[in-house]
């Protein structure tokens, strides 16, 4: 699998504004952390916010300067840009339950530990 | 290439200078080159401090740039904190020298699934370092992410490999962590950063505190191991080592006045050494202070600098107190040779004083210091502080040549206060009450001298309107007279001499007299002798005539006879007798 279109990946169906959903994973080179991740976001998003998301990939190992801004310490990350408030997850996101309650896809059972 | 890589590891590892003042001469040079530093305390010990003065040095002094990445405060946060400090971030940032990046970790904000690393964070470092070359790094506090990050397992990895990458990197960094439990670092960063561990502390004893560091591991290095007291002040941290300066400031052979004559007197006749220490204790209300400001007002007289370390008195209360004797310091301060530092000795610990006592020395650059009353510091620290740090004091004095008097307070029948300090001192001169005759006046002598002659009498000093002045005492066989007794016993001997002088004028004019008399009696005598003599003389010439006159007579007789010897008559004739040959 590859990232080729890394910069923007929209969905083939445009859907209004308000409801779009701005994801930026952060990701340090084509490692298979990165690739992982990138393939359960892509999983995720389709499943249940189809059509309504957009995803930008950004690597840090070329784009250094980008960390700062989202305050990335750690890859890979995915942040939340839209809807707000942002909301910042780590790693591969294999765990999909998880990344639903990160995303606030699904109702968060009790403080996450 | 097995010798090779031998020598090559003789080398002695290469430092950094921290441009910490004191810190570089614990370590013998500063801080390892190109390898991490931990730098560990409790909360509010100065670690951030530390580390940021250590950036902006190396920016600033040593043409290093620095990267400060940040975990707990933000950029703005830090260039205020800092600020206090002298240090313009603001400035050094828009340099270029310095780069602060603020690594934001909210726990609330993260959510994990699955796998990952923190090349995030290394990317962000890699390019902060690079884009200014930055050859100093500081991690200020990096445990934060203990708090944010649940797996704590891919944190101590990562750490560990940070740690490494920095080594690579080959810049010298400082890590920052919080101490606890017991141990140095709460989450045992120690275990990743060993090659040099730096511990600061902050103790509050007597509801003064005092700051502490300790280089607790040096790796590859020797080091001072004791704990040195350090200082935060408005011109950034400073660490005063003990027994860091050695014992090798320079001696001057030059004297300057003690600002009493007489007291110049009685050392050789030339005062005191410059650059040495003099303490002068006593008893309360001994003069201590008048000849410390005697001191002062003789070196203003001879244009040299002086500050007037005041932990009794303010400024206006001592310029009041020295006119009464005579001494008017006023126009020193107003020409700007003198300057006075008065604070209660309890406004700040020990070591804060000697820093204040250290900038101002540094700053004003005088030749003569007063520390008055050097004693009142005890109240701050126990005695063996007072003597830590009076110690450092005179070596640093001393360094700078300058001459320090210590007024000291003894208190009655005690010495202890001299005992922890006399030692350090080149000359003590002792003021002490002397109680006689239903008053009390005050006697100084000179206990030491070193490296002078000096005088072993006791002196009385007497503060007047008109100066200080030192009198010889009364030393009688059996006592030491003072004051109005001393006056007393001198009205005293002065009217024996008079007496005896009258005496002695007395006869001689009874002498004289008798002379007179004498020799009038003489005259006399010789008058008597002389009529006589006259009278005999008288009478030898007339019995020459009759001789004279009987031989003329017999020449008749004997022509007449026709006697048939000639008698012969005197060549001379006149008033010889004229002999006959039979």
């Amino acid at each position: 699998m590859s990232l080729a279109p890394r910069i923007l990946k929209r969905s083939s169906r445009a859907c209004p504004a308000t409801e779009t959903w701005l994801l930026k994973l952060y990701v340090a080179g084509q490692t298979s952390k990165s690739l992982a991740a990138f393939a359960n976001l892509k999983r995720i998003c389709e499943q249940h916010i189809m059509g309504k998301y957009r995803i930008e990939v950004i690597d840090l190992v070329k784009n250094p300067a980008l960390a700062k801004g989202d305050r990335i310490f750690a890859t890979p990350t995915l942040v939340r840009k839209l809807p707000v408030p942002i909301r910042k997850i780590l790693g591969d996101l294999s765990n999909t339950e998880r990344v639903l309650v990160g995303l606030d896809l699904c109702p968060r059972q009790g403080p996450t530990a | 290439m097995k010798t090779r890589h031998k020598t090559k590891r003789l080398l002695p590892l290469a430092k950094i200078p921290s441009g910490i003042s004191g810190l570089d001469e614990i370590t013998g040079g500063g801080l390892p080159k190109g390898r991490p530093t931990l730098v560990c305390g409790a909360a509010g010990c100065g670690k951030t401090l530390m580390a940021m003065e250590f950036l902006v040095r190396g920016a600033v002094d040593h043409n290093e740039p620095g990267v400060f990445m940040a975990f707990e405060e933000n950029e703005e946060e830090l260039t205020k904190n800092v600020a206090s400090l002298g240090f313009d971030l603001r400035t050094l940032t828009a340099q270029k020298k310095i780069i602060l990046d603020y690594v934001h970790v909210e726990r609330s904000e993260i959510e994990e699934t699955g796998e990952y690393d923190l090349e995030g964070l290394f990317i962000r470092l890699n390019h902060a370092i690079d884009s200014v070359g930055a050859k100093r790094v500081v991690l200020d506090t990096i445990e934060v992410l203990f708090a944010a990050l649940p797996n704590e397992g891919i944190l101590r990895s990562e750490l560990r490999r940070l740690f490494r990458w920095l080594k690579e990197k080959g810049v010298s960094a400082i890590i920052t962590a919080e101490g606890g439990d017991g141990k140095l670092t709460r989450h045992g960063l120690e275990e990743y950063v060993a090659d040099c561990v730096i511990l600061l502390d902050h103790r509050v004893n007597e509801q003064l505190s005092t700051r502490r560091l300790r280089v607790v591991k040096y790796r590859g290095s020797v080091h001072g191991t004791n704990e040195y007291p350090f200082l935060i002040s408005k011109d950034g941290f400073s660490v005063l080592p003990v027994t860091s300066m050695g014992l090798d400031h320079p001696a001057s052979a030059e004297r300057i006045s003690s600002g009493v004559e007489r007291l110049d007197t009685m050392l050789g006749g030339k005062g005191y050494f410059r650059g040495s220490s003099i303490l002068v204790s006593g008893t309360a209300g001994t003069g201590k202070s008048s000849l410390a400001a005697a001191f002062v007002d003789a070196a203003c007289r001879r244009g040299e600098r002086g500050v007037y370390f005041a932990f009794e008195e303010s400024q206006n209360q001592i310029l009041r107190n020295m006119n009464s004797i005579g001494l008017n310091l006023e126009p020193w301060v107003k020409k700007g040779l003198l300057q006075f530092h008065a604070s209660r000795p309890s406004l700040c610990g020990l070591e804060m004083h000697l820093l204040t006592i250290y900038e101002a020395v540094k700053r004003f650059k005088p030749q003569v210091v007063v520390m008055d009353l050097v004693t009142n510091l005890i109240s701050v620290g126990t005695e063996v502080e007072v003597r830590s740090m009076l110690t450092r004091l005179i070596d640093f004095f001393k360094t700078e040549q300058v001459t320090a008097v210590f007024p000291s307070l003894t208190l009655a029948d005690s010495s202890q206060s001299e005992v922890a300090i006399c030692s350090l001192m080149d000359v003590w001169v002792l003021l002490r009450n002397i109680e006689s005759g239903g008053e009390r006046n005050r006697g100084l002598y000179i206990l030491k001298a070193r490296g002078m002659e000096h005088s072993n009498q006791i002196r009385e000093l007497i503060l007047s309107r008109r100066g200080i002045g030192l009198v010889d005492v009364y030393a009688g066989p059996a006592t030491v007279l003072t004051g109005s007794a001393r006056i007393e016993q001198e009205g005293r001997e002065k009217a024996e001499v008079d007496r005896r002088k009258a005496q002695m004028d007395r006869r001689q004019r009874e002498i004289e007299r008798e002379r007179g008399v004498t020799e009038a009696k003489v005259a006399v005598l010789r008058a008597g002798l002389e009529a006589r003599l006259e009278e005999l003389n008288q009478e030898i010439s007339e019995e020459t005539l009759v001789d004279q006159v009987n031989a003329r007579s017999r020449f008749t007789i004997a022509a007449n006879r026709h006697a048939d010897a000639q008698p012969k008559i005197a060549a001379n004739g006149g008033n010889r007798i004229v002999e006959v040959i039979e």
